[in-house]
């Protein structure tokens, strides 16, 4: 499908080339989540939402994707199988892998092969958002590091950008890829980037992400989600008190999805 | 002047060459091309989210800013004048009341030739 913005931009490409060449919950439920509303209300402050992965839970249930197709689905991504062109808002890397900086030669097995939930970390000091060149990509005032697609001009700086992998580019039209399409929510189109956006559809309607509640009826309970500038919250008290790691701390980009081991 | 009456001749079968196509529909009867009819939606529907020849007008504008605030503000809803609140979802509001996109918005883009792209991504209809 050859769409008037997509003509436009190969165009405006075009000319820029040729200037170039010239110039050379089951924990937090929607209650407390109104709570940490109510309490950042009245302090005037933003929220900070952030998601908490109990690795040990999680990888209890072997081979469980659950939150992986609740999210996929809600969102109309698409099962592309091609590693190159896939698209993915959430999934699962070894631990080895999404912790490289923390196992060591004496790091056990288990530890190592462990499956860890990955997904775009919002971020406090975004990559991704300083070198978008449109501002498609965006720092919301809750926290969510935002996708606007109407911006996105393919360009895939962000892509680069982000340490964490966490964002994917449509190669091609993703509609045959999408099993049963949900008219709620616009599934994306080719030439523009895509990743989790901590369901800022559903928070906007006080519902938990779509991963977070299938986590809770799955009864895993590995997952946490909720507003770290709220002290009173379950995240923020869990994360106080444990030991939690965040992927690739040294880069201070301040990613609000805390792990623990 | 030599020849002013053949190139007074010239001239005005240069204009009325020129001009054919309106002489034509003028000697048709026609004011151009038929607008097409349009499936307005069920009056129990309801009115629409403005007033009927505002929208005709100015519904790409109302559109416009709806994505920008729902995705970058997240004001996902709005009360209208006459107090209903509605979500602003092109799919799902607006093609919520007029849910044939064919017989409605496309009727008449292609009579005065736009062509948005919105449905590359959004879906069509409401309903799925
Ligand atoms: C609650 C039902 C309802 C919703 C929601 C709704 N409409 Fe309407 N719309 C109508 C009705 C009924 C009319 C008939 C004209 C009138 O109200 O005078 C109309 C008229 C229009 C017209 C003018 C057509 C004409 O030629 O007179 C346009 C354009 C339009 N709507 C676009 C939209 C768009 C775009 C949206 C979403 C932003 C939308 N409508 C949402 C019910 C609705
Ligand atoms: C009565 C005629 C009419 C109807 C009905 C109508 N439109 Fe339009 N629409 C127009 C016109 C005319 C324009 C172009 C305005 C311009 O170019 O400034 C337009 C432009 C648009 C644009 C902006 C396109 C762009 O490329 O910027 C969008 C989006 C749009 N319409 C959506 C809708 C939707 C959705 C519906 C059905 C719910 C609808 N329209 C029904 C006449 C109509
Ligand atoms: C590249 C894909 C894509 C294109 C093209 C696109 N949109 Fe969107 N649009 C989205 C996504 C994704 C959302 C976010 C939905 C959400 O957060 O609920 C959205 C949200 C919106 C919303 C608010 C929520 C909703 O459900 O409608 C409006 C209004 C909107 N877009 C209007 C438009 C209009 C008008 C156009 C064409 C001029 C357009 N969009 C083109 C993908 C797209």
């Amino acid at each position: 499908m050859e769409s008037g913005r997509r003509e436009f931009l190969k165009t405006a490409a075009g000319a820029a080339a040729l200037g170039l060449g010239a110039g050379a919950a089951s924990f937090v439920g929607a209650e407390a989540l109104a709570r940490s509303r109510a309490g950042q209300a009245a302090a005037g402050g933003g929220k900070r939402y952030a998601l908490a992965v109990d690795t040990k839970k999680c990888a209890e249930r072997e081979g469980c994707r659950a939150c992986i197709d609740a999210c996929h689905v809600t969102h109309n991504v698409p099962r592309i199988e091609n590693r190159e062109e896939e698209i993915k808002w959430v999934w699962k890397e070894e631990a080895e892998w999404v912790f490289q900086d923390r196992v060591h030669e004496y790091s056990g097995a288990e530890l190592r092969r462990r499956p860890v939930l990955v997904l775009c970390n919002h971020c406090d000091n975004p990559p991704c958002v300083r070198v978008c060149p449109t501002q498609a990509t965006f720092k919301s005032a809750d926290g969510p590091v935002m996708m606007d697609p109407h911006r996105c001009i393919g360009c895939r700086y962000c892509v680069v950008g982000c340490p964490y992998g966490a964002r994917s580019f449509n190669w091609k039209d993703p509609r045959p890829y999408i099993e049963h399409v949900d008219p709620a929510y616009p599934p994306r189109a080719r030439g523009v980037v895509e990743k989790c956006t901590m369901c800022s559809e559903r928070l906007a309607h006080g519902l938990l992400p779509a991963c977070v509640e299938a986590c809770a009826r799955e009864g895993a309970g590995a997952l946490l989600f909720g507003d770290m500038n709220d002290p009173e919250s379950e995240i923020r008290k869990r994360v106080e008190s444990s030991l939690s790691l965040r992927r690739k701390e040294h880069l201070g980009t301040r990613p609000q999805v805390y792990y623990t081991l | 002047m030599y020849d002013g009456g053949k190139v007074v001749f010239g001239l005005a079968l240069f204009v009325a060459l020129c001009t054919s196509p309106l002489w034509l529909s003028v000697a048709r009867g026609g004011g151009g091309a038929e607008a097409p009819p349009l499936q307005m939606p069920a009056p129990a529907a309801g009115k629409c989210v403005r007033d009927g020849e505002w929208m005709r007008n100015s519904h790409m504008e109302l559109l416009n800013s709806w994505r920008d605030e729902v995705v970058r503000e997240g004001k996902r809803s709005e009360q209208l004048a006459d107090g209903r609140v509605i979500e602003k979802s092109l799919t799902k509001t607006c093609l919520g009341c007029h849910t044939d996109k064919t017989q409605f918005c496309d009727r008449c883009h292609d009579y005065v030739g736009v062509k948005p792209f919105c449905f590359d991504c959004h879906v069509e209809t409401a309903g799925g």
